[in-house]
């Protein structure tokens, strides 16, 4: 006990420990205590981890930026909406893999939002409080399956009873319909953007459920009662009360989802097809996304030009779930000001 | 006229309570849903993933197609690699989040920093792969499993942070403030102190990083690669579960695919099992 002592205090609380300092060493220095060097190096490993996160971002960024810069070069911003693709011919653009990465992440928000809102409204408002808990599990371990089990699981197992038992009827349905016919033409086999974008909702469901279910645990239990004392219904209360409460947590959860529908590799580069093409709009076509392209080629690929539009791809995919993830972070802690703001 | 009002508000009412009970039956069939692909997912990966499984599956190495093998060199892969890797990333992981929640916790670092971890805790995993493989891989000129600790490591670092923080966070200032007040220096305080009382979480957290990265696929693809053969040298590329499902799985041939699924089934068994270990040691504490 002693000994912690004699090795000094925080500051501020030096007074006392001065005196006992200056019996045993000198006695002129002033009594500003002195940090033990085992707290200056604690505290230095601290702050230089922090930032050595900081600098991970920094340097990929950077790293990216280079290893990219003979394709930024050479196809400036034009790389962004050309769809050639041509390692022999050295002519690259990635329309193909952009308009797919955007195209399956826009099927799986469709499915998955809704269901994720019917999921949080579930937990919250509607499911006895014993199952809350097991449900809620349940859902978070749906979140910790691997992507390669999704993957392939869609490709062996999903595919094929998608392609019966969904693709096929959806064509016959729309087949006479002048556009959303041109949507669902092709072979019904099960690979392609439409069967990526339903295992990339059923990957998200879980992400987007868990922050909504969490934003609407925010709502203070006052509104909600009050509604319910007026005779509001549950669906009335969460339409009307909760939602408009907790928008911006809502559409940072949503945004949140979709910065890793974006970004998710192996479940999208089993079933999409890895196809380059953009001919037709049809989303049963096989296809082709950024992060399958970078999954398939890259190992593969040539040093030199091929190589380095791979690398603007990736660095193409980092600011696009950059700046998603951003507005989603500045979305949720807005309204967690908010909240501080009210109680 | 009073019977015409009742009339039209329990029309209203009963438009109203029919609004409402389809709402909450779309609800439950949404959990129903959710709860559906979670059971369809596990019952395939047990069924087809048992079949698969052999005592050859942990004593021989990845075969040529059509070929009897197992998945050894791949699941010794797997263990190195990730072992390694929560061992280089969970120091990194502990000492920033020590950082945000007991040094600074509104200084211009701790909120920069705050920020760019939410960011790389779901960034997409494959640009880790493709960091460390324009930083490490085409500088040494050579895939290696030492690249892929790297790229799993860069993984492992954020999901610790964010753990930690929250975990210290939840720490009474009372505690911190008691053993101030008696002398003790900072870095006693929070080994000692404030760290202990948090230990439950923070393992916690280690736990769910290392079920993150076993399942981990395109952080691995070109900085480990993959290695048909037994290796044990972090300078060489070196298999791992997931790769090898991947090759595997996309393969026409019958044995491949067998063993992908047995391999499935294996990293889905020990992902899960991580995650329900996880739960039970925060909600002990609590």
């Amino acid at each position: 006990m002693s000994s912690t002592l004699a090795h000094g205090a925080p500051p501020g609380f030096g007074g006392v420990n001065a005196g006992k300092k200056s019996m045993t060493k000198t006695p002129t220095p002033p009594p500003v205590v002195q940090r033990p060097l085992a707290d200056v190096v604690f505290g230095a490993l601290a702050k230089g981890a922090a930032l050595l996160t900081l600098g991970l971002l920094v340097a990929i960024i950077i790293s990216l930026t280079i290893s990219a810069w003979p394709a930024i070069t050479k196809f400036g911003l034009s790389f962004l909406w050309n769809s050639t693709w041509d390692p022999v011919k050295e002519e690259f653009g990635g329309l193909v893999m952009i308009y797919g990465t955007l195209a399956s992440s826009l099927v799986a928000l469709i499915i998955a939002v809704p269901v994720s809102f019917g999921i949080a409204l579930f937990l919250t408002e509607l499911s006895p409080a014993w199952l809350k808990r097991p449900l809620g599990t349940a859902i978070e371990l749906l979140a910790a399956v691997p992507s390669i089990v999704y993957g392939m699981w869609g490709l062996l197992v999903f595919g094929p009873i998608l392609a019966t038992y969904v693709q096929a009827p959806l064509q016959k349905l729309t087949s006479g319909i002048p556009f959303i016919g041109a949507f669902f033409s092709g072979p019904p086999v099960g690979i392609g953007i439409f069967s990526a974008g339903v295992i990339l909702a059923i990957m998200i469901i879980p992400f987007i459920a868990a922050v909504m279910r969490d934003v609407f645990e925010v709502t203070p239990p006052m509104l909600k009662e009050s509604a319910y004392g007026l005779g509001s219904t549950t669906w009335e209360v969460v339409t009307k009360v909760v939602l408009p409460y907790t928008k911006a947590g809502v559409v940072g959860g949503i945004m949140l989802g979709l910065g890793r529908a974006i970004g998710e590799t192996m479940a999208v580069t089993f079933v999409i097809g890895n196809f380059n093409q953009l001919d037709s709009l049809s989303i049963f076509e096989a296809a082709n996304s950024i992060t399958s392209a970078l999954a398939n080629e890259f190992a593969e690929a040539a040093e030199g030009q091929h190589q380095a539009s791979l690398m603007y791809l990736g660095l193409v995919l980092f600011f696009i779930t950059f700046v998603i993830l951003s507005l989603s972070k500045w979305l949720l802690s807005s309204l967690r000001k908010q909240e501080g703001a009210k109680s | 006229m009073s019977t015409t009002i009742s009339a039209e508000r329990l029309q209203r009412f009963n438009r109203r309570k029919r609004t409402n009970t389809i709402a909450t039956t779309l609800a439950m069939a949404a959990m129903a849903f959710g709860l559906f692909w979670l059971g369809w997912i596990l019952w395939e990966t047990l069924r087809l993933g048992l079949g698969g499984l052999s005592v050859a599956t942990f004593t021989q190495m990845t075969p040529p197609p059509n070929e009897a093998g197992g998945l050894l060199n791949a699941i010794y892969g797997s263990f190195v690699m990730v072992a390694l890797a929560t061992f280089v990333g969970t120091p990194v992981g502990v000492f920033a989040g020590i950082y945000l929640a007991e040094y600074e916790t509104q200084g211009w670092l701790a909120v920069v920093t705050r920020f760019v971890n939410d960011i790389l805790l779901s960034a997409p995993s494959i640009v880790a792969g493709l960091f460390i493989y324009s930083v490490v891989v085409s500088q040494f000129k050579s895939f290696s499993a030492a690249a892929g600790v790297l790229a799993l490591a860069l993984i492992v670092i954020p999901v610790v942070i964010r753990t930690t923080e929250n975990m210290l966070l939840l720490v009474p200032a009372g505690l911190r403030e008691a053993a101030y007040a008696l002398g003790t220096p900072k870095w006693k305080v929070i080994t000692l102190i404030t760290m202990k009382a948090a230990r439950a979480g923070v393992i916690t957290g280690v736990l769910l990083a290392v079920a993150r990265i076993a399942g981990e696929t395109a952080p691995l693809l070109f900085t480990a690669l993959s290695n048909q053969f037994w290796t044990s040298s972090l300078g060489e590329p070196m298999a791992s579960l997931p790769v090898t499902i991947f090759k595997f799985a996309m393969s026409p041939y019958e044995n491949w695919q067998q063993l992908a699924w047995a391999g499935v089934f294996l990293i889905t068994l020990a992902v899960l099992a991580l995650n329900i270990l996880a739960r039970v040691i925060t909600r002990e504490k609590h």
